[in-house]
Protein backbone atom coordinates (compact mmCIF):
# COMPACT_ATOMS: atom_id res chain seq x y z
CA UNK A 1 0.00 0.00 0.00
CA UNK A 2 1.54 3.23 -0.87
CA UNK A 3 1.76 6.02 1.07
CA UNK A 4 0.04 9.60 1.02
CA UNK A 5 1.54 12.51 1.29
CA UNK A 6 -0.04 15.81 0.52
CA UNK A 7 2.50 18.11 2.34
CA UNK A 8 3.91 19.68 -1.30
CA UNK A 9 0.38 21.38 -2.21
CA UNK A 10 1.06 24.17 -0.22
CA UNK A 11 -0.39 27.45 -1.22
CA UNK A 12 2.31 28.65 -3.33
CA UNK A 13 1.78 25.33 -5.45
CA UNK A 14 -1.56 25.59 -5.58
CA UNK A 15 -1.89 29.31 -6.62
CA UNK A 16 0.72 28.72 -9.13
CA UNK A 17 -0.96 25.49 -10.58
CA UNK A 18 -4.52 25.23 -9.46
CA UNK A 19 -5.48 29.12 -9.61
CA UNK A 20 -5.27 29.76 -13.22
CA UNK A 21 -7.78 26.33 -13.74
CA UNK A 22 -9.86 27.58 -10.83
CA UNK A 23 -10.36 30.86 -12.48
CA UNK A 24 -10.82 28.94 -16.39
CA UNK A 25 -13.30 26.94 -15.21
CA UNK A 26 -15.43 29.31 -13.64
CA UNK A 27 -15.17 31.82 -16.16
CA UNK A 28 -16.07 28.83 -18.48
CA UNK A 29 -19.24 28.17 -16.50
CA UNK A 30 -20.61 31.65 -16.67
CA UNK A 31 -20.03 32.49 -19.97
CA UNK A 32 -21.24 29.17 -21.18
CA UNK A 33 -24.46 29.69 -18.67
CA UNK A 34 -25.08 33.22 -20.29
CA UNK A 35 -24.82 32.41 -23.17
CA UNK A 36 -26.96 28.92 -23.05
CA UNK A 37 -29.92 30.48 -21.15
CA UNK A 38 -30.12 33.86 -23.46
CA UNK A 39 -29.78 30.99 -26.59
CA UNK A 40 -31.66 27.72 -25.03
CA UNK A 41 -34.65 31.09 -24.60
CA UNK A 42 -34.12 31.56 -28.42
CA UNK A 43 -34.15 28.21 -29.15
CA UNK A 44 -37.41 27.47 -26.65
CA UNK A 45 -39.31 30.52 -28.78
CA UNK A 46 -39.10 28.97 -31.78
CA UNK A 47 -40.01 25.54 -30.71
CA UNK A 48 -42.86 27.38 -29.26
CA UNK A 49 -43.92 29.50 -32.28
CA UNK A 50 -45.99 27.31 -33.77
CA UNK A 51 -44.06 28.36 -37.28
CA UNK A 52 -42.79 24.96 -38.75
CA UNK A 53 -39.71 26.86 -40.57
CA UNK A 54 -38.89 27.82 -36.97
CA UNK A 55 -39.79 24.90 -35.51
CA UNK A 56 -38.00 22.46 -36.91
CA UNK A 57 -34.51 23.79 -37.07
CA UNK A 58 -34.77 24.63 -33.38
CA UNK A 59 -36.09 21.01 -32.71
CA UNK A 60 -33.26 19.35 -35.20
CA UNK A 61 -30.59 21.53 -33.10
CA UNK A 62 -31.39 20.75 -30.22
CA UNK A 63 -32.18 17.02 -30.68
CA UNK A 64 -28.79 15.69 -32.59
CA UNK A 65 -26.62 18.12 -29.98
CA UNK A 66 -28.35 16.31 -26.82
CA UNK A 67 -28.12 12.44 -28.31
CA UNK A 68 -24.10 12.79 -28.83
CA UNK A 69 -21.69 12.97 -26.34
CA UNK A 70 -20.39 15.85 -25.04
CA UNK A 71 -16.43 14.58 -25.65
CA UNK A 72 -17.52 13.78 -29.13
CA UNK A 73 -18.81 17.57 -29.35
CA UNK A 74 -15.99 19.31 -27.71
CA UNK A 75 -13.54 17.37 -30.48
CA UNK A 76 -16.04 17.97 -33.07
CA UNK A 77 -15.88 22.06 -32.53
CA UNK A 78 -12.07 21.62 -31.38
CA UNK A 79 -11.28 20.41 -35.40
CA UNK A 80 -14.36 22.38 -36.88
CA UNK A 81 -14.15 25.89 -35.77
CA UNK A 82 -10.31 26.76 -37.29
CA UNK A 83 -11.84 25.90 -40.44
CA UNK A 84 -14.15 28.69 -40.00
CA UNK A 85 -12.77 30.91 -37.96
CA UNK A 86 -8.92 29.97 -37.83
CA UNK A 87 -7.42 29.05 -35.14
CA UNK A 88 -8.56 30.12 -31.78
CA UNK A 89 -6.65 28.17 -29.11
CA UNK A 90 -8.12 25.10 -26.58
CA UNK A 91 -9.62 27.65 -24.23
CA UNK A 92 -12.02 29.96 -26.80
CA UNK A 93 -12.94 26.97 -28.61
CA UNK A 94 -13.94 25.72 -25.01
CA UNK A 95 -16.05 28.50 -24.11
CA UNK A 96 -17.97 28.47 -27.92
CA UNK A 97 -18.83 24.88 -27.14
CA UNK A 98 -20.25 24.81 -23.68
CA UNK A 99 -22.25 28.20 -25.21
CA UNK A 100 -23.70 26.14 -27.76
CA UNK A 101 -24.17 22.65 -25.95
CA UNK A 102 -25.63 23.72 -23.35
CA UNK A 103 -27.72 25.96 -24.92
CA UNK A 104 -29.80 22.63 -26.03
CA UNK A 105 -30.43 21.31 -22.19
CA UNK A 106 -31.22 25.26 -21.08
CA UNK A 107 -33.96 25.50 -24.16
CA UNK A 108 -35.53 22.42 -22.48
CA UNK A 109 -35.42 23.56 -19.53
CA UNK A 110 -36.75 26.99 -21.00
CA UNK A 111 -39.48 25.59 -22.90
CA UNK A 112 -40.70 23.65 -19.90
CA UNK A 113 -40.89 27.09 -18.05
CA UNK A 114 -42.63 28.65 -20.63
CA UNK A 115 -45.31 26.41 -20.54
CA UNK A 116 -45.86 26.24 -16.89
CA UNK A 117 -46.76 29.33 -16.94
CA UNK A 118 -50.93 29.65 -17.69
CA UNK A 119 -52.70 30.32 -20.96
CA UNK A 120 -54.51 32.97 -19.54
CA UNK A 121 -51.29 35.13 -18.76
CA UNK A 122 -50.61 35.12 -22.75
CA UNK A 123 -54.56 35.92 -23.16
CA UNK A 124 -54.54 38.91 -20.85
CA UNK A 125 -51.27 39.94 -22.14
CA UNK A 126 -53.17 39.99 -25.65
CA UNK A 127 -56.18 41.97 -24.23
CA UNK A 128 -54.60 44.77 -22.81
CA UNK A 129 -53.21 45.06 -26.15
CA UNK A 130 -49.45 44.12 -25.75
CA UNK A 131 -47.87 42.65 -29.01
CA UNK A 132 -46.11 39.07 -28.70
CA UNK A 133 -43.20 41.02 -27.96
CA UNK A 134 -44.15 42.48 -25.37
CA UNK A 135 -46.29 39.88 -23.72
CA UNK A 136 -43.15 37.06 -24.07
CA UNK A 137 -41.05 39.65 -22.49
CA UNK A 138 -42.91 41.85 -20.04
CA UNK A 139 -45.70 38.80 -18.88
CA UNK A 140 -44.40 35.02 -19.68
CA UNK A 141 -40.96 35.29 -20.06
CA UNK A 142 -39.81 36.64 -16.39
CA UNK A 143 -42.51 33.90 -14.79
CA UNK A 144 -41.29 31.22 -16.56
CA UNK A 145 -37.35 32.06 -15.37
CA UNK A 146 -38.46 32.06 -11.80
CA UNK A 147 -40.16 29.03 -12.02
CA UNK A 148 -37.17 27.53 -13.31
CA UNK A 149 -34.65 29.88 -11.63
CA UNK A 150 -33.86 26.28 -9.33
CA UNK A 151 -33.33 23.92 -12.47
CA UNK A 152 -31.47 26.34 -14.14
CA UNK A 153 -29.43 26.58 -11.37
CA UNK A 154 -29.01 22.80 -11.33
CA UNK A 155 -27.89 22.20 -14.68
CA UNK A 156 -25.13 25.20 -14.32
CA UNK A 157 -23.99 22.84 -11.66
CA UNK A 158 -23.63 19.97 -14.29
CA UNK A 159 -22.15 22.30 -16.66
CA UNK A 160 -19.58 23.14 -13.82
CA UNK A 161 -18.76 19.38 -13.64
CA UNK A 162 -18.94 19.26 -17.26
CA UNK A 163 -16.44 21.75 -17.64
CA UNK A 164 -13.95 18.98 -16.76
CA UNK A 165 -14.60 17.58 -20.10
CA UNK A 166 -12.23 20.17 -21.49
CA UNK A 167 -9.41 17.73 -20.94
CA UNK A 168 -9.78 15.75 -24.49
CA UNK A 169 -8.86 19.06 -25.75
CA UNK A 170 -5.75 19.79 -23.31
CA UNK A 171 -7.68 23.32 -21.97
CA UNK A 172 -5.75 24.48 -19.20
CA UNK A 173 -9.13 24.07 -16.29
CA UNK A 174 -9.11 23.47 -13.06
CA UNK A 175 -8.47 19.15 -13.13
CA UNK A 176 -5.48 20.20 -15.85
CA UNK A 177 -4.08 22.29 -12.72
CA UNK A 178 -4.16 19.54 -10.20
CA UNK A 179 -3.07 17.08 -13.31
CA UNK A 180 -0.04 19.44 -13.46
CA UNK A 181 1.00 19.99 -9.76
CA UNK A 182 0.63 16.38 -9.41
CA UNK A 183 3.04 15.61 -12.49
CA UNK A 184 5.23 18.28 -11.27
CA UNK A 185 5.85 16.82 -7.80
CA UNK A 186 5.29 13.37 -8.95
CA UNK A 187 2.47 13.32 -6.96
CA UNK A 188 -0.54 12.53 -9.03
CA UNK A 189 -2.64 10.22 -6.48
CA UNK A 190 -2.75 13.29 -4.22
CA UNK A 191 -3.58 15.91 -6.74
CA UNK A 192 -6.20 13.45 -7.96
CA UNK A 193 -8.17 13.17 -4.68
CA UNK A 194 -7.48 16.89 -3.65
CA UNK A 195 -9.08 17.59 -6.86
CA UNK A 196 -12.02 15.23 -5.91
CA UNK A 197 -12.33 17.12 -2.95
CA UNK A 198 -12.82 20.79 -4.15
CA UNK A 199 -15.35 19.74 -7.18
CA UNK A 200 -17.18 18.18 -4.49
CA UNK A 201 -16.86 21.23 -1.77
CA UNK A 202 -17.73 23.39 -4.79
CA UNK A 203 -20.56 21.43 -5.78
CA UNK A 204 -22.28 20.43 -2.82
CA UNK A 205 -22.16 23.52 -1.49
CA UNK A 206 -23.94 25.04 -4.50
CA UNK A 207 -26.88 22.61 -4.59
CA UNK A 208 -27.26 22.76 -1.44
CA UNK A 209 -28.02 27.18 -2.03
CA UNK A 210 -30.28 25.57 -4.58
CA UNK A 211 -32.35 23.76 -2.46
CA UNK A 212 -32.64 26.56 -0.05
CA UNK A 213 -33.46 28.54 -2.94
CA UNK A 214 -36.03 26.36 -4.02
CA UNK A 215 -37.91 26.08 -0.83
CA UNK A 216 -37.93 30.01 -0.83
CA UNK A 217 -39.42 30.21 -4.00
CA UNK A 218 -41.93 27.53 -3.14
CA UNK A 219 -43.41 29.86 -0.64
CA UNK A 220 -43.91 32.84 -2.56
CA UNK A 221 -45.82 30.65 -5.26
CA UNK B 1 -10.73 19.44 -45.34
CA UNK B 2 -9.81 16.64 -47.51
CA UNK B 3 -11.80 14.58 -50.17
CA UNK B 4 -13.58 11.79 -48.96
CA UNK B 5 -12.14 8.36 -49.62
CA UNK B 6 -14.01 5.85 -48.17
CA UNK B 7 -11.42 3.28 -48.55
CA UNK B 8 -9.83 4.17 -45.90
CA UNK B 9 -12.10 1.93 -44.37
CA UNK B 10 -10.52 -0.62 -45.79
CA UNK B 11 -7.26 0.10 -44.90
CA UNK B 12 -4.76 -0.86 -42.53
CA UNK B 13 -4.11 1.09 -39.87
CA UNK B 14 -0.30 1.12 -39.49
CA UNK B 15 1.06 -0.06 -43.06
CA UNK B 16 -1.74 1.74 -44.98
CA UNK B 17 -2.07 -1.28 -47.24
CA UNK B 18 -5.94 -2.03 -48.33
CA UNK B 19 -6.92 -5.26 -46.78
CA UNK B 20 -8.55 -8.26 -49.12
CA UNK B 21 -11.92 -7.90 -47.05
CA UNK B 22 -12.57 -4.42 -45.15
CA UNK B 23 -13.75 -6.44 -42.32
CA UNK B 24 -12.02 -8.88 -40.14
CA UNK B 25 -9.39 -9.89 -42.78
CA UNK B 26 -6.76 -12.04 -40.91
CA UNK B 27 -3.33 -10.29 -40.52
CA UNK B 28 -4.88 -6.60 -41.04
CA UNK B 29 -6.45 -4.08 -38.96
CA UNK B 30 -8.41 -1.90 -40.80
CA UNK B 31 -10.05 1.21 -39.69
CA UNK B 32 -13.49 -0.63 -39.90
CA UNK B 33 -11.94 -3.74 -37.41
CA UNK B 34 -10.79 -0.68 -35.08
CA UNK B 35 -14.16 1.08 -35.31
CA UNK B 36 -16.33 -2.00 -34.61
CA UNK B 37 -13.76 -3.25 -32.41
CA UNK B 38 -14.42 0.29 -30.37
CA UNK B 39 -17.96 0.20 -30.72
CA UNK B 40 -17.77 -3.18 -28.92
CA UNK B 41 -16.06 -1.51 -26.26
CA UNK B 42 -18.25 1.33 -26.04
CA UNK B 43 -21.35 -1.15 -25.35
CA UNK B 44 -19.66 -3.23 -23.07
CA UNK B 45 -18.54 -0.47 -20.76
CA UNK B 46 -22.48 1.02 -21.02
CA UNK B 47 -24.44 -2.53 -20.80
CA UNK B 48 -22.57 -3.30 -17.69
CA UNK B 49 -22.26 -0.05 -16.31
CA UNK B 50 -25.92 0.75 -16.77
CA UNK B 51 -26.14 -2.68 -14.62
CA UNK B 52 -23.82 -1.95 -11.77
CA UNK B 53 -26.12 1.49 -11.93
CA UNK B 54 -29.05 -0.50 -11.80
CA UNK B 55 -28.14 -2.55 -9.00
CA UNK B 56 -26.68 -0.77 -6.52
CA UNK B 57 -28.95 2.40 -7.50
CA UNK B 58 -31.97 0.70 -6.99
CA UNK B 59 -30.36 -0.37 -4.08
CA UNK B 60 -29.39 3.15 -2.33
CA UNK B 61 -32.69 4.53 -3.77
CA UNK B 62 -34.34 1.68 -1.70
CA UNK B 63 -32.20 2.76 1.92
CA UNK B 64 -32.82 6.52 1.35
CA UNK B 65 -36.53 5.63 1.98
CA UNK B 66 -36.09 3.05 5.23
CA UNK B 67 -37.20 4.65 9.06
CA UNK B 68 -33.67 3.81 9.77
CA UNK B 69 -31.87 6.86 10.34
CA UNK B 70 -28.81 5.50 9.69
CA UNK B 71 -29.30 3.59 6.48
CA UNK B 72 -31.21 6.66 4.96
CA UNK B 73 -28.36 8.63 5.77
CA UNK B 74 -25.98 6.49 4.29
CA UNK B 75 -27.76 6.22 1.34
CA UNK B 76 -28.34 10.03 1.34
CA UNK B 77 -24.12 10.74 1.55
CA UNK B 78 -23.49 8.28 -1.54
CA UNK B 79 -25.79 10.27 -3.36
CA UNK B 80 -24.05 13.11 -2.42
CA UNK B 81 -20.61 11.97 -2.99
CA UNK B 82 -20.99 9.86 -6.77
CA UNK B 83 -23.38 13.32 -7.96
CA UNK B 84 -21.06 16.19 -7.38
CA UNK B 85 -17.42 14.74 -8.51
CA UNK B 86 -17.53 15.06 -12.09
CA UNK B 87 -16.81 11.90 -13.99
CA UNK B 88 -13.50 12.41 -14.93
CA UNK B 89 -12.39 12.68 -11.92
CA UNK B 90 -13.63 9.83 -10.47
CA UNK B 91 -12.68 7.86 -13.12
CA UNK B 92 -8.90 8.97 -12.83
CA UNK B 93 -9.73 8.16 -8.98
CA UNK B 94 -10.69 4.68 -10.14
CA UNK B 95 -7.74 3.97 -12.22
CA UNK B 96 -4.54 6.15 -11.03
CA UNK B 97 -5.73 6.11 -6.94
CA UNK B 98 -7.72 3.02 -5.94
CA UNK B 99 -5.50 0.36 -7.21
CA UNK B 100 -2.80 1.68 -5.70
CA UNK B 101 -3.80 2.45 -2.07
CA UNK B 102 -5.93 -1.17 -1.88
CA UNK B 103 -3.96 -3.66 -3.75
CA UNK B 104 -7.25 -5.97 -3.22
CA UNK B 105 -8.61 -3.49 -6.16
CA UNK B 106 -6.03 -3.64 -8.45
CA UNK B 107 -8.31 -4.72 -11.22
CA UNK B 108 -8.51 -4.65 -15.20
CA UNK B 109 -8.95 -1.34 -16.69
CA UNK B 110 -11.61 -2.47 -18.15
CA UNK B 111 -13.26 -3.32 -14.37
CA UNK B 112 -12.00 -0.36 -13.11
CA UNK B 113 -14.00 2.05 -16.30
CA UNK B 114 -16.80 -0.11 -15.07
CA UNK B 115 -17.49 0.73 -11.71
CA UNK B 116 -16.28 3.63 -12.00
CA UNK B 117 -19.47 4.56 -14.87
CA UNK B 118 -21.53 2.66 -12.80
CA UNK B 119 -21.28 4.48 -9.58
CA UNK B 120 -21.12 7.20 -11.00
CA UNK B 121 -24.89 6.82 -12.72
CA UNK B 122 -25.77 4.64 -9.37
CA UNK B 123 -26.32 8.15 -7.48
CA UNK B 124 -28.65 9.83 -10.17
CA UNK B 125 -30.83 6.46 -10.36
CA UNK B 126 -30.97 5.89 -6.64
CA UNK B 127 -32.51 9.55 -6.95
CA UNK B 128 -34.91 8.40 -9.34
CA UNK B 129 -36.03 5.05 -7.75
CA UNK B 130 -36.17 7.15 -4.46
CA UNK B 131 -38.78 9.63 -6.38
CA UNK B 132 -40.65 6.53 -7.25
CA UNK B 133 -40.63 5.22 -3.84
CA UNK B 134 -42.04 8.66 -2.18
CA UNK B 135 -44.70 9.32 -4.81
CA UNK B 136 -46.49 6.42 -3.63
CA UNK B 137 -49.29 7.79 -0.98
CA UNK B 138 -48.26 6.87 2.60
CA UNK B 139 -50.99 4.32 3.01
CA UNK B 140 -49.88 1.65 1.06
CA UNK B 141 -46.92 1.71 3.41
CA UNK B 142 -49.28 1.39 6.06
CA UNK B 143 -51.10 -0.94 4.46
CA UNK B 144 -48.86 -3.35 4.04
CA UNK B 145 -47.62 -3.10 7.40
CA UNK B 146 -50.90 -3.69 8.94
CA UNK B 147 -51.70 -6.58 7.22
CA UNK B 148 -48.35 -8.25 9.13
CA UNK B 149 -45.76 -8.18 6.34
CA UNK B 150 -42.22 -6.98 7.59
CA UNK B 151 -40.74 -4.26 6.32
CA UNK B 152 -38.61 -6.20 3.65
CA UNK B 153 -42.15 -7.72 2.59
CA UNK B 154 -43.54 -4.88 2.22
CA UNK B 155 -41.22 -3.92 0.21
CA UNK B 156 -40.70 -6.55 -2.10
CA UNK B 157 -44.86 -6.99 -2.31
CA UNK B 158 -46.40 -3.43 -2.05
CA UNK B 159 -44.09 -0.89 -2.50
CA UNK B 160 -41.32 -1.66 -5.05
CA UNK B 161 -43.49 -3.43 -8.06
CA UNK B 162 -45.28 0.00 -8.14
CA UNK B 163 -42.21 1.94 -7.36
CA UNK B 164 -40.26 0.16 -10.66
CA UNK B 165 -43.05 0.44 -12.97
CA UNK B 166 -43.00 4.52 -12.06
CA UNK B 167 -39.62 5.37 -12.65
CA UNK B 168 -39.05 3.66 -15.54
CA UNK B 169 -39.21 6.55 -17.83
CA UNK B 170 -36.61 8.46 -16.09
CA UNK B 171 -34.64 5.49 -16.24
CA UNK B 172 -34.49 5.23 -19.93
CA UNK B 173 -33.01 9.13 -20.52
CA UNK B 174 -30.41 7.40 -17.60
CA UNK B 175 -29.48 4.95 -20.14
CA UNK B 176 -28.70 6.74 -23.15
CA UNK B 177 -26.91 8.92 -21.04
CA UNK B 178 -24.56 6.24 -19.49
CA UNK B 179 -24.04 5.68 -24.06
CA UNK B 180 -22.98 9.26 -23.75
CA UNK B 181 -20.93 9.26 -20.38
CA UNK B 182 -18.97 6.27 -22.03
CA UNK B 183 -17.01 8.16 -24.26
CA UNK B 184 -15.47 9.58 -21.61
CA UNK B 185 -13.29 6.22 -20.87
CA UNK B 186 -11.04 7.20 -23.32
CA UNK B 187 -8.99 9.29 -20.87
CA UNK B 188 -7.84 6.43 -19.20
CA UNK B 189 -6.76 4.95 -22.78
CA UNK B 190 -10.03 2.02 -23.16
CA UNK B 191 -9.92 1.72 -26.61
CA UNK B 192 -13.87 2.63 -27.48
CA UNK B 193 -15.24 4.62 -29.81
CA UNK B 194 -14.00 7.98 -29.05
CA UNK B 195 -10.42 6.12 -28.55
CA UNK B 196 -10.87 5.23 -31.62
CA UNK B 197 -11.92 8.96 -33.38
CA UNK B 198 -9.02 10.38 -31.21
CA UNK B 199 -6.23 8.28 -32.93
CA UNK B 200 -7.59 7.76 -36.41
CA UNK B 201 -8.43 11.23 -36.91
CA UNK B 202 -4.60 11.78 -36.87
CA UNK B 203 -3.68 10.30 -39.86
CA UNK B 204 -6.51 11.25 -41.55
CA UNK B 205 -9.16 13.49 -42.62
CA UNK B 206 -11.11 13.98 -38.89
CA UNK B 207 -15.16 14.39 -40.67
CA UNK B 208 -14.99 11.08 -42.42
CA UNK B 209 -13.55 9.60 -39.14
CA UNK B 210 -15.97 11.51 -36.76
CA UNK B 211 -19.02 11.03 -38.75
CA UNK B 212 -19.53 7.72 -38.67
CA UNK B 213 -18.40 7.06 -34.66
CA UNK B 214 -20.97 10.02 -34.02
CA UNK B 215 -23.72 7.99 -35.82
CA UNK B 216 -23.06 5.19 -34.30
CA UNK B 217 -22.91 7.16 -30.74
CA UNK B 218 -26.36 8.28 -32.12
CA UNK B 219 -27.73 4.94 -32.97
CA UNK B 220 -26.05 3.10 -29.72
CA UNK B 221 -28.04 5.21 -27.51
CA UNK B 222 -31.02 5.41 -29.58
CA UNK B 223 -31.41 1.89 -29.93
CA UNK B 224 -30.86 1.43 -25.83
CA UNK B 225 -33.68 3.56 -25.99
CA UNK B 226 -36.43 1.83 -28.09
CA UNK B 227 -35.26 -0.80 -25.75
CA UNK B 228 -36.03 0.68 -22.61
CA UNK B 229 -39.76 1.74 -24.14
CA UNK B 230 -40.47 -1.78 -25.20
CA UNK B 231 -39.76 -2.64 -21.52
CA UNK B 232 -41.90 0.36 -20.40
CA UNK B 233 -44.76 -0.74 -22.58
CA UNK B 234 -44.23 -4.38 -21.37
CA UNK B 235 -44.75 -3.80 -17.38
CA UNK B 236 -46.83 -0.84 -17.35
CA UNK B 237 -49.23 -0.52 -14.92
CA UNK B 238 -52.75 -0.01 -16.38
CA UNK B 239 -54.86 2.75 -15.57
CA UNK B 240 -51.91 4.68 -14.39
CA UNK B 241 -49.14 7.00 -16.46
CA UNK B 242 -50.57 7.08 -19.13
CA UNK B 243 -51.37 3.49 -19.49
CA UNK B 244 -54.09 2.47 -21.88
Amino acid sequence: MTQLDFSFLTWEVLSSFVAKGLWFSIQLTFSAMIGGIVLGTILALMRLSGKWWLERPAAIYVDTLRSIPLVMVILWFFLLIPYIAGPLGAEKTALITFTLFEATYYSEIMRAGIQSVPKGQVFAGYALGMNYKQTMGLVVLPQAFRNMLPVLLTQTIVLFQDTSLVYAIGAYDLLKGFEVAGKNFNRPMETYLVAAVVYFVICFSLSMLVRRLQKKIAIIR
Amino acid sequence: MASWDWQLYCTDMVTEEVAPKCFGAPGYETYLDAMIHGWGWTMFVSVLGLLVALVAGSLIGILRTVPNRKLAMFGEAWTELFRNIPLIVQLFIWYHVIPRLFPILDLPPSVLVVIAIGLFTSARISEQVKAGILTLPKGQRYAGQALGLTLPQTYRHVLLPMAFRIVIPPLTSESMNIVKNSAVAFAVSIPDLAQFALQASEQSSFVQIFLPVTLLYFISAYAINRLAKVIEWYVRVPGILGAK
